[in-house]
Order: structure tokens, then sequence, then C-alpha cells
């Protein structure tokens, strides 16, 4: 009996030792090329420089696992790859470690974080790495009279013809439907704030309601696209960007009213690895590693002084610097994500939104 | 009483005979009931430790998750736990009393204090739930609370953001100031309770969940009522065909059968769109013009081809199974008697196929009820069914209360609808082969 318990405790220790030794970071993201572009651009140098395995999880949302993670009091991950919403609403509930912008490097110039990073990038709880946009896509070969330019272009479907392909999503509708309806990009979430201007934004949707194809996964807009069920489509740029330049699709991004919105690092509180995560997330988030990224995939880096790094795509010959949507042009006719206001009225606005479409 | 080691006494018990008492005895001079009893004791234990690890997994997977699950759809104590004064406060006055500056100080203490332990967004995300748009009243508030309040609360509170004055707040405050609540179940049946506490309708461009559970049983019917129309003559085609023709086109039944749920969804989508293959056709023959294209997917039409197909299999193999034990000189007989074929198919060949019929259909119904991947792929607005909107709360709103009771009610229709068919038919009935 003694023996077999001297045993089993210099096996513990042993288990115990090796853990300490092979140091790792699990990282939960998205998955496809998005995550892909993480790997490249923040894993291998990451490993390659610090020693630290880096474990890429996939998932749909990531803050589903987290919430999951968070409430059976068992957490896996080290670092989560989060929407800003979900990302403020776990620091006000305590689930993340707070993030000290002076202890982010600063950019290569000197200018500190907390002043190279776009406004709203650096949160209490987390830091974001890129900024994406929701925009408007159509086919060329579909409008030989000229392509539609704008955000009301998108609804007119007696001038341009055919089915529209839109996210469904409130959060990435409405926006559009107030923009279409001719909200200033700025005053978009005022005019949504009042229960009239809802009913506006719902009222401009109903007038396509009929023609269009509702889609649920990032993919769809382009495969809906490229299929000819629909000949415009709201989707996320990266995606059409390599639809329109990995596969020479015949696709043509109009950026008039594009969404804005930044996908986060956060680390929740009790996860196994903590200084290897914070070690992770400092590492990705420096403005060489953000400049990296966009080499991958055509989304904005979230820092300002990466913008000057940023290159070639991965074939060599496609300047990224116009695809952006964070390019100072783009960001003209955009909406920022309110996240504060998501925050409150989600869950109300999904119950409407789906009544809505219910409703025949 | 008789030795055991007196051979007198075991020839007597071998033999069966009986001792002065009157009872049985085994050789050994034990009682034979004790003895039967003790040997089926441990055989029942060796059984039992065979069927322990079924019975675990089952424990670990099923019941237990379940059981979290209704425990989940009533009980948040999201701002019980983190509010103790202001509850204790509601506890000790009831409904109806108007706050005063101890129910003030109260929330004014408890916030400051959640605002210390960083769970103000806990407590502002379980009121929203009830009330929304007002998380951020929390939220705000904490933020400010960490730099202190002070007395009197009320005016402080109040300058603050004039909604904490909001009756409408105070009454859902009340309802979340208890750990157990209804109020899940109750927006899972688009109800809602009012400033004073009735339960009343929720607002009409909110009430969702009721339709979505009509169209959740109704379509699922209709799949059930479409998989046994096509597979009923396939399964008597199979149970009736030589064997060698029978198992080929068995094959068929089961090819897709074994393919990824997925590619068949898929599959759907490529035939069924608008520039599908099934449109392509019917232009080509000119039944339709080019411009008329039929809008057959991303709506209950999509939505009710796909699972037909899908779920086709789970109705045809237990027909299949009790067909082909059904004996044709039945049927022969009844012929021979006179009957016409309608009605010895009728009175005679139909009620055998009942067993096979119920769980066919039994099978189908629940799988349908369930049904996620197929609705949300190919249901587009109108062909959405109930787990879509589970799904919604557990991903995207995380409102995982919400997902617990929309889910334990749909637990609780099918529970009703099994018993209904036990009643009607007999889960003795039930054949699954």
């Amino acid at each position: 009996m003694n023996r077999l318990l001297i045993l089993t405790t210099a096996l513990c220790g042993l288990g115990f030792a090796a853990q300490a030794q092979n140091k790792e970071v699990n990282v939960v993201s998205w998955g496809g090329a998005y995550e892909k572009s993480q790997v490249e651009a923040y894993n291998i140098p990451f490993a390659k420089e610090t020693g630290i395995k880096v474990n890429m999880i996939a998932a749909d949302n990531p803050a589903a696992p987290l919430k999951a993670q968070i409430e059976a009091g068992n957490i896996t991950g080290d670092v989560f790859d989060i929407e800003v919403s979900d990302a403020i609403r776990l620091c006000d509930e305590g689930a993340l470690v707070e993030i000290d912008p002076a202890s982010l490097p600063p950019a290569p110039d000197g200018t500190p974080a907390a002043d190279d990073f776009i406004p709203g990038a650096l949160r209490d709880c987390a830091v974001a790495n890129i900024f994406w946009g929701t925009v408007i896509a159509y086919d060329k070969t579909k409008f030989p009279d000229g392509p539609p330019t704008t955000a009301a272009d998108f609804f007119d479907t007696a001038k341009f013809p055919g089915q529209r392909g839109l996210p469904k999503s409130p959060k990435r509708t409405l926006y559009l439907a107030l923009i279409a309806d001719g909200v200033a990009p700025d005053q978009v979430y005022e005019v949504l704030d009042t229960p009239e201007g809802v009913d506006r934004a719902f009222a401009k949707l109903g007038t396509i309601k009929d023609s269009v194809v509702w889609w649920e996964a990032g993919a769809q807009p382009v495969q809906l696209l490229a299929d000819g069920e629909v000949t415009m489509a709201t989707g996320y740029n990266g995606r059409f960007f390599d639809a329109m330049v990995a596969e020479g699709k015949p696709f043509e991004i109009i950026w008039d009213g594009q969404f804005m919105d930044m996908d986060m690092f956060a680390i929740p509180k009790g996860s196994p690895n903590p200084e290897a995560a914070m070690a992770y997330l400092k590492f990705a988030t420096d403005t060489q590693r953000l400049a990296d990224q966009a080499k991958w995939i055509a989304y904005g880096p979230s820092r300002k002084s990466s913008a000057a790094l940023v290159g070639l795509y991965q074939d060599g010959k496609t300047e990224m610097a116009p695809h952006m949507p964070t390019s100072d042009e783009h960001m003209k006719t955009a909406v920022m994500d309110d996240p504060e206001w998501w925050a409150d009225h989600d869950a109300e606005m999904a119950e409407r939104f789906n009544a809505w479409l219910a409703a025949n | 009483m008789s030795n055991a080691l007196d051979p007198h006494a075991a020839i007597v018990t071998e033999a069966g005979g009986l001792d002065q008492g009157g009872t049985l005895r085994t050789a050994d001079g034990r009682p034979l009931k004790a003895a039967l009893a003790r040997s089926s004791r441990r055989a029942r234990r060796r059984a039992f430790f065979l069927v322990l690890p079924l019975l675990l997994f089952v424990l670990l997977t099923f019941v237990l998750p379940i059981g979290q699950m209704l425990q989940r759809s009533v009980k948040n104590d999201g701002f019980s736990a983190n509010m103790p004064q202001l509850s204790a406060w509601f506890a000790e006055h009831p409904r109806g009393t108007e706050p005063d500056e101890a129910a003030w100080a109260a929330l004014a203490a408890d916030l400051t204090a959640a605002a210390e332990a960083r769970t103000v967004g806990v407590i502002g995300t379980r009121v929203n739930y009830d009330m929304p748009g007002t998380r951020s009243l929390f939220t705000s508030a904490g933020r400010k609370a960490r730099r202190g309040i002070e007395p009197p609360y009320r005016a402080a509170m109040l300058e603050m953001d004039e909604k904490w004055g909001d009756p409408k707040l105070w009454s859902v405050m009340r309802e979340a100031s208890s750990a157990y609540t209804t109020n899940f179940y109750l927006a899972a049946v688009d109800r809602t309770r009012d400033d004073a506490g009735n339960i009343v309708q929720a607002p009409e461009q909110q009430r969702i969940y009721l339709t979505l559970f009509q169209r959740t049983f109704w379509l699922s019917l209709v799949i059930t009522f479409t998989t046994f129309l096509l597979g009923f003559p396939i399964a008597h085609l199979l149970a009736t065909l030589p064997m060698r023709k029978s198992n080929l086109l068995m094959i068929l039944v089961l090819l897709p059968f074994w393919t990824s749920l997925l590619v068949r969804t898929t599959a759907w989508m490529v035939l069924l769109q608008q520039q599908g293959v099934v449109n392509d056709v019917l232009v080509w023959l000119g039944v339709i013009g080019n411009n008329q294209r039929l809008q057959m997917i991303f709506n209950q039409t999509g939505t009710i081809i796909a699972m037909t197909h899908i779920l086709l299999p789970f109705m045809i193999l237990p027909l299949y199974s009790v067909m082909r034990t059904i004996n044709p000189s039945y049927v022969r007989a009844a012929r021979s008697l006179g009957a016409t074929s309608w009605t010895a198919f009728r009175r005679i060949y139909f009620p055998q196929t009942l067993p096979g019929l119920g769980a066919g259909a039994l099978l189908v119904f629940i799988l349908a009820v369930g049904y996620y991947i197929t609705p949300a792929l190919v249901g587009g607005s109108s062909g959405q069914l109930i787990s879509n909107l589970i799904a919604m709360h557990m991903t995207q709103t995380l409102n995982w209360s919400m997902a617990a009771a929309l889910a334990s009610l749909l637990l609780a229709g099918v529970l009703i609808l099994y018993w209904v068919y036990d009643r009607l038919v007999g889960i003795d009935n039930l054949k699954l082969g």
C-alpha cells in the first residue's frame, strides 16, 4: 500500500514537472482563412521566439465555449478571439483578466500603445487585433447597364433586379436599412435608440423582404453570389476579397455603408497558462505582427502604425492597403459597431428580428 | 433439527424431503429459499456489474445534463447572489411597497460592492433579460459607484440616471431578487410581467415562440406523414420482392442513410435553388419561363423536402422489418373468402404493419421536432424550427436559461406525445425489427 502511494505520488510529481517544462498556450479562434492568417502571422514566429507551443482551437464563435468553460468552472483555453460586445459583457461580469495598456508594446516610433491603437480597439479586458467590414458585393456580369454604387441601390430591386443575400442577424442588417433610407453613418445608433427608428429600419428591410436569401455562415454569401442565386449580397470583406483575388470571381465590393467590427483577444481569469497567454497577447498585437496578418487576409490591423507596413497579399502581387476596411477612404462611410448598444439590446432585437422573419 | 453432517438428513433433503419444521433444505442444510435467494442475489449482482458501465454512462451523459438543463431553466442567481442587501429588502417588504431610503441605500451599497468585485455585468445581464436596455444602466452605475455614492442615496442614484426611478425596473429587480424564477418559461410562451407583476402577453413584435412551437410540431407532423406516404410502398416492395432484388433496392435506401447529413442537405441546395438543377431542367423543358423560376428552397418547402428525404430511412426500415414477418397467406385467405384487394389490405395487411408504422412515425416525428442543421441551411425565414432559436440563445445571446426553458418545453411536448402514443397504440406494440 505504502509503495503504491509513493509510486503514484512520484508519478504525479513527474507529470507536473513535465507540464511545467512543456510550456504551451491554447488559443481559441474562428477557424478557416482567418485562423490560418493568425497561425502564419502570430503563432509560428511566437513559437520560434519563445519556445512556447501554440495550440489553435477552432470554434464557431469562441465566446460560446468561453462562457461554457466559465460556467463549468473548468477553463481550458488561454486566449480567446471574441467580438467586442462579448468582450465588454464578459469583462463586466468579472470573467476576464484586465489588461493594462501600458504593458502593451509601443509603436516602432515610440508612440505608447494607448495612442497607437485605433479608438475603441483597447478595452479594459481585451485588445483588438483586426477590424473587419460587412460590405455589399455584387456580380459584375449581372449589371451590364451600369453597376450599383450605394447602399440605397441594394434596396432598389426595380433598377437592379435579382435576389439579395443578407445575414440572418439584426446587427448586420438594421444599420444597412437605415443607411439606405438616408441616415448618416454616424447617426445610425442615435436613430436606432428610439422605437420609431427601429420601426423605420424594419420597414425599410420589409421593402425587399420577399427577394432576400438569408445566410448564416460567412462562406454562404460568396457561394450564393457565385451560384447566381443572388445578384448582390452583404458579407465579410475578407471572404469577398478571397473570392475576387484568389479565385478570380467577377465580384465587386461597394464600400458605401460598410459595418465595422473588431475581433479582440481576451484572457479568461483562471486560464491554465496565464503568463504564456499574456506573452502571446502582447506578441500578437505588436505593430509588425498585425501588419503581417494582412498578408494572409484582407482585414485591417488595429494599430495605426501597422498601416504603413501592410504590404502585398500572399500571391506576391496584390497591394493590400486599398482592400483594407480601415483605409481612410473606406472609413469615411463606415458605420462603427456600438457594442454597448448591442450588449443592451441584442436579445430584444434578435427576438423582434426573428418574429419579423417568421411573420409572412 | 437435522444436522448437515448427518448422512440421513442429507439423503432426505436430496430426495426433496421436508424436515420437522416443514421447510425445504439444501444438501448443506440451509433452507432452500434462503439459498436460492442468495444465489440469485449473486447472479443479480454480477448482472448489475455488467450493466454498471452503461448505467454510469447514461447517468453522466443523459440524466445529469437534462437535470442541469431543467435547473438552469428556473434558476438564475445572477442578481440575487450579487445584490444581497437589496434582495433582503425585497424579501422583507411585500410587492407594492414604495422603495424607501433603506431600499435605495441597499441598492447603492450592493452596487458599490459589486463594482469592487466586478460582478455588475452579471447583475445587469440578468435584469436585461426581463427588461431590455437596462444592462448599461447597471454597468455605468457600477463605474460611478467605484468612486463612491454619497447619501441621500435616492437623490444620488436618480442624479446618475433617472431611469433608476422607473417602477418597471423595480418590479423586474424584485422578480430577479429570487434565485428561482418562472420568467424564462413565461418568455418561452410569449408572456411577460407588467409593472405590477401581472402576467400579460408580450408585445406583438416580440411574440415568436408559440408560433415557432406550433410550426415545429406542424412541420414535423407533415414530414412524418410524407415519409409514411413515400416510405410505405417502398417498404412493401422491399418486403415482397425476391431477396436478390430487394437487397439491391435496400442499398438504394441505405446509401443515402449512410451519407453525411450535411452533404445531403447541401445536395438539396444544389438541386432546388433558383439557378439549380431542377429549375434548369424545368426551364429547358419549357414548363416555366426563365424569369418564372420556382422558389423551392430557403423557405418551408425546402425544409419539408430536405427533411423528408433525410428522415425517410427511419420510416422505411422499421416498416420493412415488420412487413417481412407478415405471413402472405393471411391476405390470400382473405381474398379466397371473398374480400376485395382493398378490404384485404385495409382489414388484414395494414393492421399488421401498425407496430412498424408506429415505431417509424415516432422515430421520424421525434427526430424532426429537434432538427437543427437542415432547417438552418435550407429553411430561409419561414422554415425555421424552434431548435434554431435554442441554438441562437446558446451561441449568440448567450441566454442559457432561456435556451434551457425552450428546450424543456420541447422535451415536455415530446414526452406528452409519447404518453399519448402509449395510451392510443401502446408502447408494447412498438417494433423496430
